[in-house]
């Protein structure tokens, strides 16, 4: 049975109680974008409905714990079906009951969703390190990104709390949306296209502050200078900032 | 008057001997202002050497009245000399972290005119970005050898970790390169911080809004391969300074030639030490993470390290009457010392057994060195095998299968032998 969902963890955990609802236990989730119509099986069309998937998420969140409830989205952010799939299968096996089965690491279900996990939280954290922002000429903090995953979400509430006193905005430019911090609250932002490129040729869309060419100068300089030339190593040097991310890192551009 | 450009250059260049780079450890919570510190650290780039780039890693001044051979910055080296005023250093640092360049500052410097002076400025710079720029981000401070106690206690209330290098692992190795140094120099203040550190800690535990002092703690750093020492005196030195001091780390730099001026230390051209401090920091590893007691690995009989194996595994083929481990019953201190099997695997075998013996298909994914632990470990389907195994078979084996990352670096070595 084929679940079609609208692409949100809302909707994912709204299937969740709507494969509880009918009986239906072999499903595999898919957004309406990803899923080409199938001949063989059936269909549904999920609707996102914000009582059951509160229901479901704090139903979950009783039997595995806060935290453990939580992995589940950061997998979803994943934005793989089939690790979608297989988060389905799991969930659906604690609401029977089986509340350690996320510890079974002899499953490979199970071992893949950890290793998913990782894979996320690596990005997530790379994302921490690799931000760079630029400062325009009134003082707010931009940055682009394209990750991996759409680990936006997991990284906000580090900038908040780091720079909380500095506007800034960041930008995924793969997924099209962005997250605007105004020194109080935390707004999601869409840009069109011309706003976007706007701000991925700063030189000439967005005027930026006197000194921001200065500073991104003396970063590439200190970069440099901090190199040991004896102790060349590009192997590690690549494996830790693969080239997929120089774009938008200044000393690597 | 120089440009700032030129003055980062050769300040940053100066600084970049110092391998400490690490930012973790420390939970200062921005308290509306900016910055905060992540207790598992972060690296914000690396640069060609491979190395880690968390922190904005410069020396204040690289004027130095002190003539230490291995060291860059001494006083009858022939470099460009530069200092920061405070300002700049702050205005640096404040603009590096708001753009999210680094994690915080690491500050050192040569010294100049004395002790005093030198810690005094240091000290200024720590005061102006805690209390004026409200900035709480990592800040890592070099002590100055012979700062008065006052300075040191006042620098430790607004930095995260502090540290002071031995330089060479002995007493010996130093008074042939560092005359007017001595490990006491060293000993004293690290002894003066890991008190005041002891104190504050039972203050709050009386009176709970005790300043923090130094939460990250303090690391340490010698150079390798410039003097003559084995691995054994160096771990020894090594863990001797972990349990007397608490330290947080211990640095293994390897020596890379400056000059031909001193003729004990090795020449230009000769190549940095990199396997041989890597195979430190594994031990070092096994000794704080794996609960390894040093003279399982090291003794003075046995006191260098294989290059071509790792330590672990070097332990475990050393001692055949321990293995096979069977994953499926040992304790987790048993399953970390098999070769290959990490901390992060173990919990995971210990977890997933719960639900069933383990098979080998089952744990060769678990993110294990397959090609290595196979021989010390059983699963549930490992064929039996009588008597002990030949380690001198397995070394062979593993290492005609393996990848070493260093197979390439060891070969031409090898071959200039001849």
């Amino acid at each position: 049975m084929i679940y079609i969902f609208d692409g949100t963890y809302a909707g994912f955990l709204t299937a969740v109680f709507e494969s509880f609802e009918f009986k239906q236990f072999n499903i595999t989730p898919v957004t309406a974008v990803l899923h080409s119509n199938s001949l063989f099986e059936e269909e549904t069309q999920i609707i996102t409905d914000e009582d059951k998937f509160l229901r479901v998420k704090s139903g979950l969140e009783k039997r595995i714990g806060k935290n453990r409830a939580t992995d589940f989205y950061r997998a979803f952010l994943s934005e793989d079906p089939k690790i979608w799939k297989i988060s389905f299968r799991l969930i659906v096996e604690i609401f029977r009951g089986n509340t350690s089965i996320l510890e079974n690491f002899g499953d490979q279900d199970v071992l893949l969703f950890h290793q998913t996990l990782r894979k996320i939280s690596r990005e997530r954290h790379r994302m921490k390190a690799f931000v760079r922002f630029n400062k325009t000429s009134d003082g707010m903090f931009f940055a682009l990104i394209e990750p991996d995953f759409n680990v936006l979400p997991l990284i906000l509430p580090f900038f908040k709390n780091r720079y909380t006193d500095q506007s800034w905005l960041i930008y995924d430019v793969k997924r099209k949306y962005g997250c605007h911090y105004d020194t109080i609250n935390i707004h999601e932002v869409v840009l069109d296209d011309f706003d976007q490129n706007k701000m991925q040729t700063s030189s000439i869309g967005i005027a930026l502050d006197e000194r921001d060419e200065l500073f991104e100068n003396l970063w590439k300089h200190y970069f440099k200078s901090t190199n040991i030339e004896a102790r060349k190593n590009l192997k590690l040097h690549l494996q830790h900032v693969p080239k997929r991310y120089w774009k938008y890192l200044p000393e690597k551009k | 008057m120089q440009r700032i450009e030129e003055k980062l250059i050769i300040l940053a260049d100066a600084a970049k001997y110092d391998v400490s780079c690490s930012s973790s450890g420390s939970k200062r919570k921005n308290n509306g202002g900016i910055g905060d510190a992540s207790s598992s650290g972060i690296c914000h780039t690396y640069t060609e050497d491979g190395r880690c780039v968390s922190l904005l890693k410069i020396l204040l001044t690289n004027y130095c009245i002190y003539d230490c051979a291995f060291c860059v910055s001494r006083k009858s080296n022939d470099v460009k000399r530069a200092a920061f005023t405070v300002d700049e250093v702050v205005d640096l640092t404040m603009n590096f972290y708001r753009r999210n360049y680094i994690e915080g500052l690491f500050l050192s410097s040569g010294i100049f005119k004395n002790a005093d002076f030198t810690m005094e400025r240091l000290l200024r710079i720590v005061k102006k970005l805690r209390l004026e720029e409200n900035y709480n981000g990592y800040i890592h401070l070099k002590t100055i050898p012979g700062a008065s106690d006052d300075l040191i206690r006042e620098a430790g209330l607004y930095v995260d970790r502090m540290s002071i290098n031995l330089e060479l692992p002995t007493e010996k190795g130093l008074q042939l390169v560092a005359p007017e140094k001595d490990h006491d120099s060293v000993r004293k203040p690290l002894q003066f911080v890991n008190e005041t550190i002891k104190e504050y800690k039972n203050e709050r535990k009386i009176i709970k809004h005790t300043p923090s002092f130094v939460p990250a703690g303090q690391s340490t750093q010698m150079v390798i391969g410039a003097t003559p020492e084995n691995d054994f005196q160096i771990m020894s030195v090594a863990d001797e300074f972990y349990k007397t001091y608490n330290l947080k780390r211990v640095y293994y730099s390897g020596y890379i030639p400056i000059n031909n001026e001193h003729k004990a230390l090795p020449q230009i051209g000769t190549r940095p030490p990199l396997i041989r401090e890597n195979r430190l920091y594994q031990t070092d590893w096994l000794l704080r993470f794996y609960d390894f007691k040093l003279d399982e690995i090291l003794d003075p009989n046995f006191n260098q390290l294989d290059l071509d194996i790792d330590p672990k595994l070097s332990w475990a083929l050393r001692n055949p009457q321990l293995f096979p481990i069977d994953i499926n019953t040992a304790d987790y201190q048993m399953i970390i010392r098999i070769p290959g099997v990490g901390r992060g695997s173990a919990l995971k075998i210990i977890k997933a057994r719960k639900f069933g013996k383990l098979r080998e298909y089952q744990v060769k994914k678990m993110g294990i060195a397959f090609n290595r632990a196979r021989f010390f470990m059983r699963c549930e389907d490992t064929p039996y095998q009588m008597g002990y195994m030949a380690m001198p078979h397995v070394k062979a084996k593993i290492l005609s299968e393996g990848n070493s990352k260093y197979k390439q670096l060891q070969a031409p070595n090898q071959l200039s032998l001849f």
